[in-house]
């Protein structure tokens, strides 16, 4: 078998020189493949994958233990700019668009992940291609967009950059459900059409489950199950932590609200 | 024309004269503060040495006057990207107190080096430009201050172009939005760094020029940099156009102060105050100036 894309080993991330948020995380993205990163907040999802793209430093972040391997190669401690020009590429938490940046320059700003160049105007076309509402907001501020559109430009982004592993960091995350289904659906076209690997971190864990082949969940710093995303699915424990719902394929509202109110009279 | 909208008319047009060369000072801060948040205090002290360059390609050997701006500007643009990688980038992430005080040492150690270099004495450019004054109409511009203005008014065109319209320019705004957004898509923030500090030593070379043309160059020509500060406090630290803006404004309120006031004041001057009670007055009613971005409030 071929080695994974993307291997990461007993990850340990430390911030601050004393908070300790990774402790001993493992994980892997073989070549063509959606994986799923689940956890509830704080379980250190984001942390991991800034460890991965190399952003820890800036956020006085370190890596004291553990290997990060990409295509084979150790990345871990190689500076941001780098690691995005080899093709690993995060689309990060909040969407981080350049807000006195037009869509247009926002999308340029991207080619710098190109290492050999781009076709500024080729890969806009691609661009405009998946998401039409963006080009009708080309000249406007990205300060300006909305929400739902500002997801779109970051995933525009992630497009021109071109890379061989996407890293998405809640890309649904306040997003109305009909939109969360579109960024959903072109997340699979980018992973089928575009060849790009995906390690999609999500709280969305019935969506996020629905298009990954493998998923990781964390707690703590841990991953504490992984399997293929079919078997999650039907995992017990996964239904009733993470998917809002017992045993039914449907979760309903209530059924999420019923799991809260009691989780917090049990604790 | 009645005398006295001539002589209006004269303050304004000096006081935009005075505000364009303010401009590009200010400029020079704020290409540093977008890119690094740092205030460089030293800007001034950038713009003696850039005009002791040039007087000297021009005095020693002869450069044409052209010739001699681009060296400055050359060996500025080199003193800029030192200055950054040799001081500034070891104190990345240090306190924001810190780094000032550095540019401030940095200023007095560019003045002790140019009293040393060149003497504390006055020194002019040879003759540049044609004598004859400029007519605007009714007034009349000195040459003097016509051609600098207008070499002021092409770097400040040349830089915002440049900001705007090329792909270095839309890295340099990309990084000053949001620095860690900048370097996960691929651009190298250090390049950024250095390229903005030797950007704003070169903008700072044209501006000193501008300034030595019209009133001599002595090591003590960088004070107006410190003079540009209430400039950029008004324009907003972080943002170009608000230097010109802030420029041009305070350039004529402090012609016309000097111009309606300060005869009346038997020997003191308000014109020499005028930028500094505006930025007591922006401090206080707009901390982030007229187009600087909210979150510069902080500071
Ligand atoms: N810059 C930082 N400095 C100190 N602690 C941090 C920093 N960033 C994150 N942490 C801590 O690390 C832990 C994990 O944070 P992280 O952002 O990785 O979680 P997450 O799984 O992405 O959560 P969420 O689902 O809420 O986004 C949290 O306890 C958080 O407080
Ligand atoms: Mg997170």
């Amino acid at each position: 078998m071929n080695p994974p894309l993307l291997h990461v080993n007993n990850l340990e991330v430390v911030y601050h020189h004393t908070v300790q948020v990774l402790k001993g995380l493992s994980l892997s993205v073989p070549e063509g493949a959606i994986v799923a990163l689940l956890g509830s907040n704080g379980a250190g999802k984001t942390t991991t994958l800034k460890a991965i793209s190399g952003l820890l430093p800036l956020e006085d972040g370190e890596i004291v233990d553990g290997q990060i391997a990409f295509r084979g190669a150790s990345i871990a401690g190689n500076l941001p700019h780098r690691i995005a020009q080899d093709g690993l590429f995060q689309v990060m938490e909040g969407r981080r668009i350049f807000e006195h940046l037009t869509v247009e320059e926002n999308l340029e700003a991207a080619t710098y992940a190109r290492k050999g160049g781009v076709d500024l105007g080729e890969a806009l076309r691609k661009v405009f291609a998946y998401f039409p509402r963006l080009r009708e907001r080309r000249k406007q501020l990205g300060g300006y967009l909305s929400g739902g559109e500002q997801q779109m430009l970051a995933i525009g982004r992630a497009l021109v950059a071109g890379p061989s592993l996407l890293l998405l960091d809640e890309p649904s995350l306040g997003l109305s459900p009909l939109l969360v289904q579109e960024i959903f659906r072109i997340i699979e076209a980018i992973n089928r059409d575009e060849k790009v690997s995906i390690l999609l971190v999500e709280q969305n864990a019935r969506m996020a489950l629905g298009i990954a082949s493998h998923a990781y969940i964390m707690e703590n710093g841990k991953v504490v199950l992984d399997g293929p995303a079919a078997r999650l699915r039907e995992d017990r424990d996964v239904q009733e932590f993470y998917l809002g719902s017992r045993g039914g394929a449907q979760a309903s509202y209530r059924n999420v609200k019923h799991y809260r109110r009691r989780k917090r009279w049990l604790s | 024309m009645s005398e006295g909208l001539v002589h209006l008319l004269q303050l304004l047009v000096s006081g935009v004269v005075t505000g364009g060369i303010y401009a590009l000072v200010a400029m020079g801060f704020v290409v540093v503060y977008k890119a690094t948040r740092v205030i460089n205090f030293a800007t001034g002290e950038f713009m003696m040495l850039g005009a002791f360059f040039a007087w000297t390609a021009m005095s020693a050997v002869q450069a044409p006057f052209v010739v001699a701006l681009l060296v400055a500007v050359a060996a500025s643009a080199l003193l800029g990207m030192a200055t950054e990688r040799l001081v500034l980038r070891p104190l990345l992430g240090q306190r924001t107190i810190s780094v000032i005080m550095v540019t401030i040492g940095l200023a007095a150690i560019f003045k002790g080096l140019a009293q040393i270099a060149w003497s504390g004495d006055y020194r002019s450019y040879p003759a540049i430009f044609p004598r004859a004054p400029i007519e605007l109409g009714p007034i009349l511009l000195p040459s003097r201050q016509f051609y600098p203005f207008l070499i002021a008014v092409g770097a400040i065109a040349l830089v915002g172009l440049g900001f705007r319209f090329t792909r270095t320019g839309v890295a340099m705004r990309a990084t000053a939005d949001d620095q860690m957004a900048a370097f996960g898509m691929g651009i190298d923030i250090r390049r950024i760094f250095s390229l903005s500090w030797s950007l704003a030593a070169m903008t700072a070379a044209v501006a000193g020029i501008v300034v030595g043309i019209i009133g001599g160059i002595s090591p003590q020509l960088g004070a107006i940099g410190l003079r540009t500060f209430p400039v950029v406090i008004l324009g907003g630290l972080d943002s170009i156009g608000g230097a010109l803006v802030g420029g041009v404004i305070i350039g004529v309120l402090e012609n016309l102060a000097g111009g309606y006031v300060d005869p009346l004041l038997d020997g003191a001057s308000l014109k020499e105050v005028v930028p500094f009670v505006v930025l007591v007055f922006t401090l206080m009613v707009r901390p982030y100036g007229l187009f600087g971005t909210r979150e510069v409030e902080r500071l």
